[in-house]
């Protein structure tokens, strides 16, 4: 009998303010330990939190970018507990009156066979505003834990999906959908080995049609890989106990990437009751329409606007209109690319995802890193579509632009690989051909076309690549007829 | 110059009959010669009090002053202070010396006041007898059998006993007012948002309030203007305009109506205060008052609300204090819960356990909407009252306690009885609203009395208009402890 897999995603993305969501301290990534928490982030008697704007409007950003409704009021509360890494023994969050409400999200799924995707609605619950936590440093202290107290009171956004994925495949392409909106509107840096955008996965099995099985929800994912890994593990581990008589325990459980388990850290039994209340320190946050408004303002075009309408206004495939906004800084180098040549879509398409991506893969660079600027691509695909260069010759001037820069139009003019277009050179070079090739000629002749080749070889040569291909194709056609 | 005003200290010091390290001295050495006696400082710092003072006496010097330049003001040790020890009365913080300093610190530190020491308290502001205090029971100056009342006893002990020209306290339940009455003094809790809470080590945030205590309300006003203004570090302070509190001290009663609200004037009430209060308002008669007999139906509840909400936010509120960055860590531990249990069971005391069990319980899965909405929702009727009897009165009067100064360790064992001595204060800090305690004679025993005069919100000009014409036509507020005269 089939199982089916359910999985629903909480995921916290840090928000990229340049201060905490309480406090003035800064919140950059690496500085020496507890340096960057000031008096309230080290929760000294008397201070007091201050909302920071900058949050708030990120998270009014993301909400716009799903669809959401934005809460006109929604109230900050304290979910207490004891840790270390937790200086005020609770943390400020959000919890019956979230900043952002149900939305949704469109993925599409990759299948088995290349290339090929599905198209799947994932709701979104809600999103949340929240402090995050210190770190807990159990090595390099001789049986005693350091605390470093930098990241505490970093905002994070979390974001809550509904349990509509159905498979590893699905939680890794929302996760990853999410991840590229993120970072598209500008709210979060996506650093996931800095902890940036961190995926909790909850997964139950049950048979199709039953009613949600119990859960277990696996923490602090920080990789796509390891989602998808730690997800199916789980999920044939769930499978396994049920057919093996077993029942499933609501816990969390942690994934051990080195050995690819999940193991449960801590059974519902042991589950913190977190005493939540509202915040007296912090007012309601109240957002009016004309906050609302003024954030839209500043939103880009999403993704899927920019799908559609590269593939309905530019006829390119889903795959390439897909693959052109995995990320914006990538579609606006596409659209500034196409701005140089605004008829030879597909041709930009295909440069962009082939030779392009290719060599910064090569390069381990990404396209903010490119070394060729969209108007020197542009340019160069140009002289490709009028006819000036071969493709053949464009790899060349594409290589001198990426080591060496410079003007395409100087390239193909000082290395000499314009087409040539001048019809009679051409027929003077197949004359020669022809008679010095009798045997070739006779075989052509007699029917065998494969030999066809062997000309076209010849006289490429002979123009030392700078034939206009079709033009002398149709002059050897012509000539050796007869 | 012991029962100077603040404006004769001021004048005094302007005009160079004294200086202001004089000043200070003064008050140190009555600190030296009395504190002993009473317990109302918890840390007195000569240096740093007569670094201020001299720093006052350049400023006095080159005329670029304030009304409080110079003056030496005692501040309630729940408020941090830069380089200042600042324990909140608690073991807890028995070591921490404060790296910042409040607003209220600030803005005295900016006229140029001189901090002279910080004042004994509740642990954590949670009683009403200053005898939770890890530093030992304030002794009341009047009779030092009795409580001086809590939590700011010390504070209130001080103005009291001349230690100080003023102080500052905090009010969270009546712990500014019901010290003041206990003590001979006047004490005025502003409305709700005016005083910034930031630096001021917080029991109950959403309804801890600082405000001054003195001996008159004219030097209340002073005192406020400095203590008052919006705090952006503080969420919850209002955003108003500056305003002079000393604007109307001089208005003539002529028309006031009073508000008599019959729940203050019910059993338990004892009958010496009824009396001092009942003369109290003939007196107001006098300058052109009137009477109103007003309700306040759901005040009777205030006590439960209160002992809901407040160890809800306080045990919320004092899960900082873990042992793990500042402040006490028991000496021996096995483990890390072990550590947190023994930090705190070691340097709280029994009233701040109490509590935080209090509060733990109410906030509970299970109870919480059977406790802590529940008493949110009184919490708005409470204030509602009160709108609704503003639309009749002016201001509202009635006994600050219940009963003059108790015995030390008469309530120790009946907390229920302990907290019932603030059965008429808390429902103005439920409700945000100011409220302020006169002085207004003399019970049976000799211990004073005092008078709660309650505002609507930011009436707090008016409330001192009030005060201070009462205090021109009598003297309770002028009377001085007689065995702690120098």
């Amino acid at each position: 009998m089939q199982w089916e897999i359910v999985i629903g995603l909480e995921v916290h993305t840090q928000l990229s303010t340049s201060s905490k969501i309480f406090s003035g301290a800064s919140t950059a990534f690496g500085a020496e330990p507890n340096t960057q928490a000031c008096a309230v982030d080290l929760a000294l008697p008397g201070v007091l939190p201050v909302l920071n704007r900058g949050a708030v409007e990120r998270a009014i950003k993301f909400g716009l970018a799903v669809g959401a409704h934005i809460a006109p009021r929604s109230v900050f509360s304290r979910k207490n507990y004891f840790y270390p890494d937790l200086p005020k023994g609770y943390q400020i969050s959000q919890f019956d009156l979230p900043i952002v409400g149900q939305g949704s999200l469109t993925i599409q799924v990759p299948t088995a066979n290349a290339g090929q995707t599905y198209k799947k609605v994932v709701r979104l619950t809600r999103a949340h505003l929240e402090e995050d936590a210190g770190k807990s440093l159990h090595e390099d202290f001789h049986g005693m834990t350091g605390i470093d107290l930098n990241r505490a009171g970093t905002p994070l956004l979390e974001i809550v999906s509904e349990p509509d994925m159905r498979s590893a495949a699905e939680a890794v392409a929302y996760a990853k959908m999410l991840h590229t909106l993120v970072r598209w509107i500008g709210i979060c840096d996506g650093n996931m080995q800095e902890g940036s955008f961190r995926c909790d996965a909850n997964v139950s099995v049950r048979r199709p049609g039953a009613e949600l099985g119990t859960r277990r929800e696996i923490k602090n994912l920080n990789s796509f890989r390891f989602l998808q890994q730690a997800i199916e593990y789980e999920a044939q581990w769930q499978i396994d106990t049920l057919e093996n008589g077993g029942t499933i325990q609501q816990a969390t459980v942690l994934f051990n990437s080195d050995i690819g388990e999940t193991r449960a850290m801590r059974s519902k039994e042991d589950a913190h009751d977190y005493r939540y209340f509202p915040d007296p320190d912090l007012l309601p946050l109240a957002i009016d329409n004309e906050w609302i408004e003024q954030v839209r303002g500043t939103l880009p075009e999403l993704p899927l606007s920019k799908q559609a309408r590269y593939v309905a206004d530019l006829g390119l495939s889903v795959y390439d209109a897909d693959t052109l906004t995995s990320s914006r800084e990538m579609a606006d180098f596409f659209e500034a690319t196409l701005n140089e040549v605004p008829k030879e879509a597909k041709l930009c398409a295909n440069w962009l995802m082939g030779d392009v991506s290719a060599s910064l893969n090569r390069e381990d660079r990404d396209i903010t890193q490119c070394p060729i600027s969209p108007g020197q691509l542009g340019g160069m695909l140009k002289r490709i579509a009028d006819g000036t260069i071969s493709n053949a010759a464009a790899k060349e001037v594409f290589k001198i632009l990426w080591s060496d820069g410079g003007n395409p139009d100087t390239i193909i003019e000082t290395k000499g690989l314009k087409q040539m277009s001048d019809v009679g050179a051409m027929e003077a070079m197949v004359d020669e051909i022809i008679a010095a090739n009798p045997a070739q000629v006779a075989e052509y002749r007699s029917g065998k076309e494969k030999v066809f080749g062997f000309f076209v070889g010849l006289a490429m040569k002979a123009s030392k690549g700078k034939a206009n291909p079709a033009q002398m194709n149709e002059i050897l056609k012509r000539k050796l007829a007869g | 110059m012991l029962n100077s005003s603040l404006l004769q200290l001021g004048a005094a010091l302007r005009s160079k009959k004294i200086s202001s390290v004089e000043l200070t001295q003064l008050y140190l050495h009555r600190i030296t010669a009395l504190n002993s006696k009473l317990n109302a400082y918890i840390t007195v710092n000569e240096e740093m009090s007569l670094v201020q003072a001299r720093a006052a006496d350049v400023q006095l010097a080159q005329s670029k002053t304030h009304a409080l330049t110079g003056i030496p003001i005692a501040q309630k040790d729940i408020f941090c202070a830069m380089g200042w020890r600042t324990t909140c009365g608690s073991k807890m913080l028995s070591n921490f010396i404060a790296p910042y300093d409040a607003h209220v610190i600030e803005q005295f530190n900016r006229v140029g006041a001189v901090n002279l020491g910080k004042t004994n308290m509740d642990e954590f502001a949670m009683g009403s007898s200053n005898e939770t205090s890890y530093f030992g029971t304030v002794k009341n100056p009047w009779n030092r059998n009795a409580v001086p009342g809590g939590s700011s006893g010390g504070s209130a002990a001080a103005v009291s006993a001349r230690l100080c020209a003023a102080a500052t306290g905090t009010d969270t339940g009546g712990s500014i007012r019901q010290p003041a009455a206990l003590c001979g003094i006047s004490g005025l809790k502003p409305t709700y948002g005016v005083v910034s809470r930031y630096g001021m080590i917080a029991f109950a945030s959403s309804l801890d309030q600082a405000g001054p205590m003195a001996r008159s309300a004219e030097d209340l006003a002073l005192l406020l203007n400095v203590m008052a203004g919006f705090d952006e570090r503080d969420s919850t302070s209002l955003q108003r305009e500056t305003e002079d509190y000393a604007r109307d001290l001089n208005k003539p009663l002529n028309g006031l109506r009073i508000g008599l609200p019959k729940e203050f004037f019910a059993a338990g009430l004892s009958a010496d205060v009824t009396q001092a209060i009942e003369a109290s308002i003939a007196e107001y008669k006098k300058l052109g008052a009137s009477v109103v007999d007003i309700s306040l139906p759901n005040s009777r509840l205030s006590i439960p609300v209160y002992y809901v909400l407040a160890p809800a936010e306080a045990s919320s509120n004092l899960s900082r204090y873990d042992g793990v960055r500042y402040g006490y860590r028991a000496p021996e531990y096995t483990s890390l819960a072990d550590m947190y249990e023994k930090s705190r069971a070691q340097g709280f005391g029994e009233e701040v356990k109490r509590r935080i069990m209090i509060g733990t319980y109410v906030l509970s899965h299970g109870y919480y909407d059977a406790y802590y909405l529940q008493a949110q929702k009184i919490r708005r009727l409470i204030a509602q009252d009160f709108v609704e009897a503003f639309k009749r009165c002016d201001v509202i009067m009635g006994p600050t306690t219940p009963t003059t100064a108790f015995n030390l360790a008469e309530k120790n064992d009946d907390p229920v009885q302990m907290y019932l001595s603030d059965i008429y204060t808390i429902a103005v800090n439920l409700a945000g609203l100011p409220g302020m305690s006169i002085p207004a004679g003399f019970g049976g025993n000799g211990l004073p009395v005092g008078l709660q005069i309650i505002g609507n919100y930011f009436d707090e000009a008016r409330m001192l208009n009030v005060a201070h014409q009462y205090q021109q036509v009598t003297d309770w507020h002028t009377r001085t402890p007689q065995h702690i005269e120098v």
